[in-house]
């Protein structure tokens, strides 16, 4: 999807990449990504809270930083161009919490400001783009921080280029679950696509914090120290979880829906999960023509109602 | 170079919509997009509807059409995900395309299932310009503050917002300067070998990074001057009017309509 | 065959701001013009024409070479701007790698990389500065690790915005002997009327986005009407 650089009319030029628009992900899925996400960003919140006032305006400038960085590209090949998310860039940076704050921000206002991304699907798109990259990202350069300087950086650009692909994996799950795409196509496409963009990521990334490292090195020695053990867990589980899931799946897609059948993830067919009347009728009316108009007609008296009451609530406040 | 992201024309006009609270765009906003996700695929009635009531809206907005179609544009490489519900949702075909060696169906459920993606989508969109093209951004950013945007984030995105145009335009300038330098010979190839490429772009990143992070130092010495001591203050957030239940209550009773209409056709 | 051509150069910026309106410019080889105005009479607009940054309607020679989308490439290797901030020229952590990038991007193997970066220092006495950071020199620095950037390409044509703005005294001077120095046909745009009269025998006035004088400038700077309705003044 990401080899379509469209330069929108307003934001400026980088590729569609993950930011998944409004109406391609379910009501449910959209939920449930909203609620983890709320639920990290919480903690993220309270362990930044802690932090000294520096902080804050840290975060603000380096949201912008990263925002301002994702216009950055080298040629590839052809007319391809390669780019930076900055999930991980902004956890090995920041440190884990305020990489997260940091990306959810800058995911929020690319949707607020650019409709790069819809409202109510921000949830998955923070996930996708901003936690589990800086969880994968921060995850494996912790595990080598006590290493020799290279292997952090191999270190880096393992985790950057995993970041990437993880949220591609994530988002062609979340498609596949919102029935928006079969899994035999999506998945296979956007892990292929997104582990070729993923080196582009790493080695902006690990490029990027060589010239930290010489210009200003004092900078990224704060950060090294944050995050315990934790974070090297959950980065090694997380990596692996994609590691093994993402080939699996892409071997076995047929395997993997069925599996969800059965477990009652996915439908054969996807209609709107609520029903506001059951069955478009009165019960004791039966299912005639005449019910279904009677409905029509409550309904529609219902709306003149409310409108007639919102309009004398405006004539109030003008007469 | 000028990041125009909200239309000053739009903004400043007195349409009604601009006249409303944040909150209320806000929730109206997010309502319209949930009340479509709650249609079923193929409510055509309901779809039709939404799109007249997008209109309505832009209207009283003072937003013009074009400016929200070009913006809407920013959604369509994500439709090729959905593009193969075209063939692959089972039903009956209605439509044959040339495919390589042999031929692709469109089936009469697969154009359901992706026309109301598209449409569910493609409104969303429209409200969501609606809402950017009406709100002044630090008026939006107050208004999710009061309906709980925590504050830590609050600031964050008040301090980005204020230094993403600098910012953007300083990365703009960095990279016409490796343009300027970009040059090549006749007769010789350039460009560098891709590792070198990437490791310029790295160099520009990290450039970026580091005057950021220099320039957030005089930020903070700056906020320090004028008192700072790390709590977050913010102005009050203004009442609701009548006006802004008002739109509250024709919304709800709109979109109730278009749940209603979904029993049509 | 003149160095530089611009024949009826006519732009407007996105917000329809007009800022070029039919400017004509011829400089022989060898020519060190100053290029002075008001702000906003279109100098810098003017200047980022000369390497297809921005991009008009008119026609710009360089050497012959017509500047079009096609020859762009080549047209830089022609052209060396050197911009007003040079935080918006350095973008290496080291000197060596900037001054390096144009040879290495053009190509060139890197024995001759070397010795172009060893040059393009020489001949702004910065030599010995290979491996320090950009990021820590002062702003006199700066500004010749820039122009040494843009030595390190051969150009035939040198374009300064600005250049000795921001300098202490010291540096200013530096610079004046540099410019003096350089042997390159040179445009540059300022607003240091000494220097002006000091170093360029050749003046363009701008405003408004046309080319109001061209002529020596000792005549010039004696027409004090003139200098006083464009906004400049003699020190």
């Amino acid at each position: 999807m990401s080899l379509f650089a469209l330069a929108s009319p307003s934001a400026p030029n980088k590729p569609p990449a993950l930011h998944i628009p409004d109406g391609f992900l379910n009501l449910p899925i959209s939920l449930i990504f909203w609620a983890i996400t709320i639920m990290l960003v919480g903690v993220a919140l309270r362990r930044s809270r802690n932090l000294n006032e520096r902080q804050l305006p840290l975060m603000g400038v380096m949201a912008a930083f990263i925002f301002a960085a994702q216009m950055i590209n080298f040629p590839v090949v052809g007319g391809t161009s390669g780019h930076l998310l900055g999930g991980t860039l902004a956890a090995v940076t920041l440190g884990p919490w305020a990489g997260m704050l940091v990306m959810t921000c800058v995911i929020g206002v690319q949707a607020l400001l650019f409709q790069d991304g819809g409202l109510v699907v921000m949830g998955a798109n923070i996930f996708n783009m901003g936690l589990i990259t800086a969880l994968i990202g921060y995850g494996l350069y912790r595990s080598m921080a006590n290493r020799a300087p290279g292997l952090r950086l191999v270190g880096v650009g393992i985790g950057a280029w995993l970041s990437v692909v993880a949220g591609a994996l994530l988002t062609a799950l979340q498609l596949w679950l919102s029935g928006t795409s079969p899994l035999q196509i999506v998945l296979p496409a956007m892990l292929g696509i997104h582990m070729l963009i993923g080196i582009g990521e790493a080695l902006i990334t690990v490029a990027a914090l060589m010239f930290i490292q010489r210009t200003r090195p004092d900078l990224l020695n704060e950060s090294a120290n944050q995050g315990g053990r934790g974070w090297i867990i959950g980065g090694a589980l997380a990596s692996l979880a994609v590691v093994l899931l993402a080939p699996f799946a892409s071997a076995d897609p047929d395997g993997l829906e069925r599996v969800a059948e059965d477990l009652g993830f996915l439908e054969q067919g996807q209609d709107a999960p609520y029903q506001l009347i059951p069955d478009y009728t009165f019960p004791f009316l039966g299912e005639t023509g005449f019910s279904t108009i009677a409905a029509g007609v409550v309904g529609v008296v219902i709306v003149a109602a409310l409108t007639i009451a919102a309009v004398r609530l405006i004539q109030q406040r003008t007469a | 170079m000028q990041i125009t992201y909200q239309p000053e024309q739009a903004l400043h006009s007195s349409g009604i919509v601009q006249q409303l609270d944040a909150r209320t765009k806000v929730i109206i906003s997010l309502g319209f997009i949930l009340s479509n996700l709650m249609l079923p695929d193929g409510a055509w009635v309901s779809f039709v509807l939404a799109t007249l009531i997008v209109f309505a809206y832009s209207t009283f907005a003072n937003v013009r059409l074009g400016f929200m179609l070009r913006r809407s544009l920013i959604a369509l490489p994500f439709l090729l995900t959905a593009i193969t519900l075209l063939f692959t949702v089972p039903g009956q075909p209605i439509a044959h395309l040339p495919f390589g060696s042999g031929q692709l169906s469109i089936t009469d459920n697969g154009a359901i299932r992706f026309f109301s993606i598209v449409l569910r989508s493609w409104l969303a969109v429209q409200v969501a310009i609606i809402l950017t093209a009406t709100t002044p951004f630090p008026e939006l950013l107050n208004g999710l503050r009061t309906l709980g945007l925590p504050h830590i984030l609050v600031a964050v995105i008040g301090l980005m917002y204020r230094y993403i145009s600098v910012i953007s335009d300083e990365a703009q300038r960095l990279l016409r300067a490796r343009e300027a330098r970009s040059a090549c010979l006749p007769g010789r190839s350039s460009g560098g070998s891709l590792i070198w490429r990437a490791r310029v772009a790295g160099n520009l990143v990290g450039q970026l990074f580091v005057r950021s992070y220099e320039r957030s130092e005089r930020v903070y010495q700056a906020m320090l001057a004028r008192g700072y001591t790390g709590d977050l203050r913010s102005l009050t957030h203004p009442r609701m009017q009548r006006r802004d239940w008002a739109a509250l209550l024709i919304a709800a009773g709109v979109l109730l309509l278009v749940q209603l209409t979904r029993f049509v056709g | 065959m003149p160095i530089l051509q611009i024949e009826n150069l006519t732009f407007s910026y996105p917000d329809q701001h007009p800022a070029l309106r039919g400017v004509h410019l011829q400089l022989a080889e060898g020519e060190k013009v100053a290029l002075v105005g008001p702000n906003g009479a279109g100098k810098s607009t003017l200047l980022l024409h000369l390497n297809g940054i921005l991009s008009g309607q008119g026609r710009i020679n360089i050497a012959g070479l017509e500047l079009n989308r096609t020859n762009l490439p080549q047209i830089r290797a022609m052209v060396g701007l050197v911009f007003q901030n040079p935080d918006d020229q350095l973008f290496s952590p080291t000197v060596f790698e900037d001054v390096a990038f144009g040879p290495l991007y053009m190509g060139l193997p890197e024995a001759e990389v070397r010795e172009r970066v060893a040059q393009a220092l020489a001949q702004v006495r910065m030599q010995g500065f290979e491996n320090r950071l950009s990021h820590h020199l002062s702003i006199g620095e700066k500004k010749r690790i820039a122009i040494a950037t843009v030595l390190a390409m051969q150009p035939k044509l040198l374009v300064f915005d600005e250049p000795s703005a921001g300098l202490d005294p010291r540096a200013r001077r530096t610079l004046i002997n540099l410019l003096r120095e350089l042997p390159l046909t040179m445009l540059v745009s300022t607003h240091d009327m000494l220097m002006v009269r000091e170093l360029f025998p050749r003046m363009v006035l701008m405003d408004q986005g046309h080319i109001v004088a061209d002529g020596p400038t000792a005549t010039l700077l004696e027409d004090t009407s003139l200098l006083e309705a464009h906004g400049l003044e003699l020190p």
